[in-house]
């Protein structure tokens, strides 16, 4: 089993690594206490590719694989776990679904213009009372003539203020659960559709997260997203995916807090020595080290996985429920290790400590991970949400 | 217009550097990257294509490796790279490089050739402008502004010196190191980087280039040791809470230490 | 020190309007030291400099060689190669010693070249080893030093550092001068259109004793103001680390690092400068370093001789004042 990335590979992360040294980590620290949006970085970002990452070339993405998305991701979270989040929602959670399930036309209409940067995507799913227990969503679309017509209210919408194209999921059969939704591509230019409260958040706050409200939005017929009823698949198919972004984010998040500590470490003296000569400290370095190097290693099997079109589910889950949790602790034993350092925003070690704890909650908290892994493990057929 | 640009692969300027014992530096997990100012000749190449079109090719002289740093420059957007590898250019000294290189370049006469000002291994600035007598080219090194009249068959460059900006009129062909000031070096775009995988690189050895031994000549320089510096250790710290306390400090040491006062 | 010596050595003045850099003195002092009893010969291109017999043979020359034709009193790469070209072939000395400057890294590669020369550039030391030339130079950005040999049976140039090996001593001799004649038939390519001044009121950094130096602690363009002022009273240069570069605050000629110039001067003034390797690369050749910055994990307190942990808005209008004073009191 060859675990060395190809050329290729190495050349991209490489490029992105750069890219975020020069361009975001500078504005990094402002983004986060302005909570303001990185049009600027996103623009260039969309220059290199990195918003249609897995796009197929023929429609001006990168033709990218999984593995190298992953690569992307860990590199521009090590910067800005925000900024990544942007890009990550994107790819993972809009460009791959029209992908996989968007028809040619739709396909060549929103392709395009979402791997140049003219266009953000944003996912709508969660609603107020269906946060864990998404598919007992209850946004309704019913059939009226050639359109679709959405009622309903989304919240937590990642890029909810900016994107111009959101996947919204709604229930349009008379089922419950899972089989009763069906997904649509809806434009905010479509009457009916606005953004409603935006949320200020604890952590990846240049990333803007409100609500998209729905009151009698009509969709054209030709929007809807694979097949009526399919809405549910398609919402977990698309999050195995959006898991593995946020896994890979989770240990860029680590890896940040790592890096930073190993330097401090050995910069800082007390007691006469440098703290790298405690065997506290080591050991804590190590620990963080060990760890990371876990999580990161699952992110890439989940992602051989999905390049492989196999099912990844469990490797997904695995992987971000791993890779969040490491994120946690890293960034909380690095703040630790700086002391008071650690807790004042000229260190951006608070900054990865607020960020890290979204990396547990969305696109599934760890514990609708566990009961999709124990479910796994105790052969429980059926929807992982019922 | 056609442009040819030589690179050169060098360890990544933030990397430790370790010494072997034997001689030379242990690569064993070095970060190996296209030589900064090579980034930049990428790019001054990539603009006159833009601006004249024509072909951008790209030449290295090194071992295998050495295709990682081609690829970049393809990813960049070159049209095609060569990588010159042989065993007798593996110690081979400037001069040599120069020779295997203007072998290379004399087979495809160019409208101009551009190098890095160095490179940031050895910092030794010497392969561009021997190149530039090899081929019989005009030349302008470490140019900081670069404008051409493609159509006057000349080039305009400033280059920086010591208090003074010197603004050059150099006939086409010929030869240029650039400076960091020329330009911005594109990134790699990811859609670049697929492209260029699909790009092959050719190789060429000195055979193929019709370079024999002879006129390769032998080494005049070789490198015969490496050591580490002395090492400057931290000499006292004084706390500056008290500017004026801070102050006598500094004036003191400027005065009895440095004998600058 | 040389161990043997070199019958010839020629030192090739640096010169710009009618003033002698003074990197061509300390290479008459290395040339003196190679040589031995033998000959050390400066090389003059193009006119301007008064009474070269004394300046160059105060600092140890036994003859000056002069070029003045018009051709010359503008350098140009192939105006100068082909007149050193023709005076090595005639001449053949054993070793030609080129100054570290601009123009010296422009034109010695391509006389190695035309003169089958083997060359070394950025020369620390120099001396000769069982009748091989041998330097040692910076490499690695500053973390290595490297030992080239030069071999024998073919010329010599070496390219020095500036402000590495000392300015000799003066001692009251004046010398021959021989003149030469740059032959009729001469390419020279390029054209000189302009060289203009850069308004910059101090010594260029590559020559000064001292050095003022900001970085990112300055915060913005207009806190130049207070190295410019602390700088004027200490007849020190101004530079900066990358960042101020990169943010537009300063020029591209106001960089030290390992994408801008590599400075050493005799004291090296370091204020809001964390003090990254690439910095370090440029400047670490100082022989005295005092370091400004309020955080007292910067790296740079691993290097200064002199740190202080403070406020560089409260310590330098102070520092500039308590210099003046001090010059004033002489």
């Amino acid at each position: 089993m060859n675990t060395d990335l190809s050329e290729d590979h190495r050349l991209i992360q490489a490029t992105v690594r750069d890219f975020a040294a020069k361009e975001i980590v500078p504005v990094a620290a402002r983004l986060d206490q302005e909570a303001r949006y990185p049009s600027e970085i996103i623009a260039r970002a969309a220059t290199l590719g990195l918003m249609g990452l897995m796009v197929p070339e023929e429609y001006g993405g990168a033709g990218m694989d999984s593995i190298a998305n992953v690569l992307v991701q860990e590199e521009l979270a090590r910067a800005s776990a925000g900024v990544q989040v942007i890009v990550s929602v994107n790819n993972s959670l809009v460009c791959d679904p029209i992908v996989r399930y968007g028809t040619a036309e739709q396909k060549r209409r929103y392709l395009p213009p979402l791997a140049d940067g003219r266009s953000l995507g944003c996912y709508c799913l969660t609603e107020p009372s269906a946060g864990s227990d998404a598919m007992a969503l209850e946004t309704r679309a019913q059939r009226r003539g050639d359109d679709w017509v959405l009622d309903g209210r989304k919240f937590f919408v990642t890029n909810g203020v900016e994107a111009d194209i959101c996947i919204v999921y709604a229930r349009s059969e008379d089922a419950p659960g899972a089989r009763g939704l069906s997904a649509f591509l809806v434009e905010k230019s479509f009457p009916g559709i606005s953004v409603g409260k935006v949320e200020h958040k604890l952590g990846i706050r240049c990333s803007s997260t409100s609500e998209i409200l729905l009151d009698d939005c009509r969709v054209p017929a030709e929007n809807l997203l694979g097949g009526r009823g399919e809405g549910g698949k398609i919402a977990l198919a698309t999050l195995d995916g959006g898991r593995i972004g946020i896994a890979a984010q989770a240990v860029g998040l680590a890896r940040a807090a790592l890096e930073d500590a190993t330097a401090y470490v050995k910069e800082r003296h007390i007691f006469g020595r440098p703290l790298s000569n405690f065997q506290a400290t080591q050991w804590a370095l190590a620990d963080a080290a060990t760890r990371i190097d876990a999580a990161r290693l699952l992110t890439y099997r989940a992602a051989w996985l999905r390049d492989r079109g196999a099912r990844c589910t469990r490797e997904a889950a695995t992987a971000k429920l791993i890779a969040s949790e490491t994120a946690m602790w890293a960034t909380h034993r690095a703040v630790q290790l700086f002391g008071g350092y650690g807790y004042i925003q000229d260190y951006p070690l608070e900054r990865y400590f607020r960020d890290a704890k979204i990396t547990e909650i969305y696109e599934g908290t760890s514990e609708v991970l566990r009961l999709v892994l124990s479910r796994d493990l105790l052969g429980s057929r059926g929807n992982a949400h019922q | 217009m056609n442009v040819i640009v030589c690179i050169k692969q060098v360890p990544d300027t933030e990397a430790p550097i370790r010494i072997r014992a034997g001689g030379g530096i242990d690569e064993t997990g070095l970060n190996l990257v296209m030589n900064y100012y090579d980034e930049h000749a990428t790019e001054a190449a990539l603009r006159l294509r833009e601006q004249f079109g024509g072909t951008v090719t790209v030449v290295a002289v090194g071992p295998e490796r050495t295709r990682e740093a081609l690829r970049q420059a393809l990813a960049m957007g070159a049209d095609e790279a060569t990588l010159l590898r042989d065993p007798a250019l593996d110690a081979a000294d400037h001069l040599q490089v120069a020779r295997a290189l203007a072998a290379f370049i004399r087979s495809r006469t160019p409208d101009a050739v551009i190098c890095g000002k160095l490179s940031t291994d050895d910092n030794a600035a010497v392969v561009g402008a021997a190149l530039a007598e090899l081929l019989d080219l005009p030349q302008a090194t470490a140019i900081a502004k670069l404008e051409l009249d493609a159509g006057a068959g000349h080039a305009t460059v400033h280059r920086e010196l010591e208090g003074a900006l010197e603004i050059l009129e150099v006939p086409l062909p010929a030869l240029f190191t650039v400076e960091r000031s020329l330009n911005e070096p594109r990134y790699p775009s990811l859609p670049g980087i697929m492209k260029a995988k699909r790009k092959e690189i050719a190789v060429l050895d000195l055979a193929a280039l019709g370079l024999s031994a002879n006129e390769l000549g032998p080494a005049g320089a070789t490198l015969t040791g490496l050591a580490t510096p002395p090492g400057r250790t931290a000499g006292i710290q004084v706390n500056g809470a008290d500017p004026d306390a801070a102050v006598e400090a500094i004036v003191t040491f400027l005065g009895d230490r440095a004998k600058v006062l | 020190m040389a161990q043997g010596a070199l019958p010839e050595v020629w030192v090739l003045v640096a010169h710009r309007e009618g003033s002698v850099r003074k990197i061509t003195y300390e290479l008459l002092g290395t040339a003196r030291g190679l040589a031995g009893e033998g000959r050390v010969v400066a090389v003059l291109l193009g006119g301007g400099v008064e009474d070269p017999a004394r300046i160059f043979g105060q600092r140890g020359a036994d003859e000056v060689m002069v070029i003045d034709d018009p051709r010359l009193t503008q350098y140009t790469t192939e105006g100068y190669a082909a007149a050193l070209a023709a005076l090595a072939s005639e001449h053949t000395p054993a070793l030609l010693l080129i100054g570290s400057t601009a123009q010296g890294r422009d034109l010695a590669p391509r006389l190695a070249a035309r003169l089958g020369a083997a060359i070394v550039t950025d020369c620390q030391t120099l001396a000769l080893e069982g009748g091989e030339l041998v330097a040692t130079r910076p490499m690695y950005t500053r973390k290595a030093i490297g030992t080239v040999r030069l071999a024998q049976g073919r010329p010599w140039i070496a390219v020095v550092l500036p402000a590495v090996f000392p300015v000799p001593e003066e001692s009251d001799r004046s010398v021959e001068v021989r003149e030469a004649s740059l032959p009729a038939e001469v390419r020279i390519r390029t054209r000189v259109v302009e060289t203009r001044a850069i308004e910059r009121e101090t010594v260029p950094l590559t020559e000064a004793d001292v050095i003022v130096s900001g970085g990112r602690g300055l915060r913005g363009p207009e806190n130049f103001a207070l190295l410019d002022a602390l700088a004027r009273a200490l007849e020190a240069a101004v530079g900066s680390s990358r960042p101020p570069v990169d943010s537009g605050w300063v020029p591209h000629d106001y960089e030290i690092g390992q994408t801008g110039k590599t400075v050493s001067p005799q004291v090296y003034i370091a204020c809001g400068i964390s003090g990254a390797p690439q910095h370090l690369a440029g400047m670490s050749g100082s022989k005295f370093i005092v370091a400004i910055n309020k955080d007292p994990n910067a790296p740079i307190f691993q290097l200064a001789d002199l740190g202080v942990v403070g406020d560089l808005f409260e310590i330098l209008p102070r520092l500039t004042e308590a210099v003046k004073k001090r010059k004033a009191a002489g």
